[in-house]
């Protein structure tokens, strides 16, 4: 009994709350962000995380629950620009740049029509992490357990599939079915990280951790570990920062990712004078 | 119907279209354990089009195939790893398979790159990067091994050695193999079966009945079938630049 007083008061303060729910996206982050990395999908993801804004949208008009809203938008924007890929002769930067900005805007106009709920528009863009509930965290911690263990699954046809398409389909693979699975992914951690981090930001946290890690590893495996607890560092120092300090949250984060970016550049001068 | 036990792969008149035209048509062709058959042809004529049918990389557009093979290994002719992605040699290895690094080393060994198993992948000479992945394919112990041009960027003994490894290769593991060569010599002297192709199949059969066809001198040009005192056979059609059949003779 003692214990749970314990952690009732832990969850009690908003700071803690913050601070795990920030873990725990960093943590689904790692590894997705490497692949997106791998995959040149940057810009895939901040569209889907732009068509994340219309998801919170309809999710208010129909007072719907959010994460799931902006899950199925995301898929079916995902799926919609797969389908466009196959009949336009337009390139793939294109199509993502359309359907980004087209989700976005008629997110923002159906936004004029919610007037009868106060609508926060910045905590849209940029995530309050300061005001992530219990429920929250256990969205974000149910829902992260299912993205990673079914990453773990297909790991080795995703995988095979980033590093060559054919060769992971002429050896059983079955990288059609694997790619769709991240595509869902992908989705997955744009519509639990949304409330926290934004839509402006969410591809921040997935990149620049990955980013870090590509700077400094050497093998697959070590980029992915490494890639996470850049993450998590980020979340953490960028949390203290904005309390110490009084900054925005989710900008304080990504900041300080970059500032671990900045740093991580140094091993890599230092070897490329070494071997001059 | 021992025959019939050892056959891998049969395509019975297969063929892929794509961008309004067919890239390959009318390929039948059979591949059975312990052998290699062999694809020969141009540049364009639809070698590794015909190589990704019988992986079921790309669908057949008409025609039947059947696929007896349990387990398939791969050489690409080219192969682009991103810089993005940290991979080492050992990595790379076990990129489809679950081998251990003991077994990893003893396929590296046959293709003469053991020495670079923990290097990075990116640093590797186009040589070394062939070596790696036919060792790569080797080691997955496969029934059937489909290799394009495996040998390209290899040094000059590099590439008899590793030729001599394909032959022996497809008798101790007992697998099929289907190979794409320009190296005529090879094939005329170490394959099974030789299939001279160009946007279909012109003539096919043992080297030595390809070398008294003579579709054969008019896709591969006299002095190559003479140098090699190899193709003789009665050419009913000849070719356009572009590959179709333009006349009959």
């Amino acid at each position: 009994m003692e214990q749970m007083g314990e952690l009732q008061i832990m969850f009690d303060d908003f700071f803690t709350r913050a601070l795990i729910a920030g873990i725990g996206i960093a943590i689904i982050a790692g590894p997705l962000g490497c692949l997106v990395i791998w995959r040149r999908l940057s810009y895939f993801g901040d569209t889907l995380s732009h068509s994340a804004l219309l998801g919170v949208t309809l999710a208010y008009s129909f007072s719907f629950n959010i994460t799931f809203s902006v899950f199925i938008i995301s898929a079916v924007v995902a799926l919609l620009l797969i389908n466009l890929q196959k009949r336009t002769k337009l390139a793939g930067d294109s199509l993502l740049g359309l359907l980004a900005h087209s989700t976005l805007a008629i997110g923002l106009v159906l936004i004029g029509f919610l007037t009868s709920i106060r609508f926060d528009l910045m905590g849209l863009l940029f995530g309050d992490i300061l005001a992530v509930d219990v429920e929250d965290i256990t969205i974000v911690y149910l829902g992260g357990a299912a993205i990673l263990l079914i990453l773990y699954f297909i790991w080795k046809s995703l995988f095979s599939a980033t590093v060559n398409y054919d060769l992971s389909a002429a050896e059983g693979m079955r990288p059609e079915i694997s790619n769709f699975i991240f595509t869902l992914l992908l989705a997955g951690v744009i519509a639990l990280s949304i409330k926290m981090i934004g839509a402006l930001l969410i591809t921040g946290l997935l990149l620049i951790p990955a980013a870090i890690a590509r700077n400094i590893s050497s093998s697959p495996r070590q980029m992915v570990i490494i890639a996470t607890l850049a993450g998590v560092v980020s979340v953490i120092a960028g949390l203290f920062v904005s309390l110490e300090i009084n900054t925005s949250s989710g900008p304080s984060i990504i900041v300080v990712a970059l500032l671990l970016f900045i740093i991580s550049l140094i091993p890599l001068e230092i070897k490329g004078q070494l071997q001059k | 119907m021992a025959e019939n036990n050892n056959l891998l792969v049969k395509l019975d008149n297969c063929g892929v279209y794509k961008s309004s035209k067919w890239i390959v048509r009318g390929i039948s062709l059979e591949i059975h354990k312990g052998k290699i058959v062999t694809l020969i042809g141009p540049n364009g004529s639809g070698k590794t089009t015909s190589a990704k049918m019988i992986l079921k990389i790309l669908k057949s557009d008409e025609g039947q195939i059947k696929n007896f093979a349990s387990k398939m290994a791969y050489v690409p002719q080219k192969i682009n790893i991103d810089w993005t992605m940290p991979l080492r040699v050992v990595d790379f290895m076990k990129l489809t398979s679950h081998i251990n690094n003991l077994e990893i080393v003893d396929a590296l060994k046959l293709t003469g790159v053991d020495n670079l198993l923990y290097n990075d992948i990116h640093n590797l000479s186009g040589g070394e990067f062939q070596r790696v992945l036919i060792a790569r394919a080797i080691a997955k112990k496969p029934d059937l091994l489909v290799l394009d041009e495996p040998v390209q960027g290899v040094d000059f003994n590099g590439e008899i050695a590793l030729y001599n490894l394909i032959k022996k290769i497809c008798s101790t593991l007992n697998c099929g193999i289907l190979l794409i060569s320009h190296d005529l010599h090879f094939v005329m002297s170490a394959t099974d079966h030789v299939i001279c192709l160009n946007g279909h199949i012109c003539c096919s059969g043992t080297p030595r009945s390809i070398v008294k066809n003579s579709a054969y001198i008019d896709l591969f040009g006299e002095h190559n079938a003479t140098t090699l005192s190899l193709y003789q056979h009665d050419h009913d059609h000849s070719h356009g630049t572009d590959g179709r059949v333009t006349n009959n003779v």
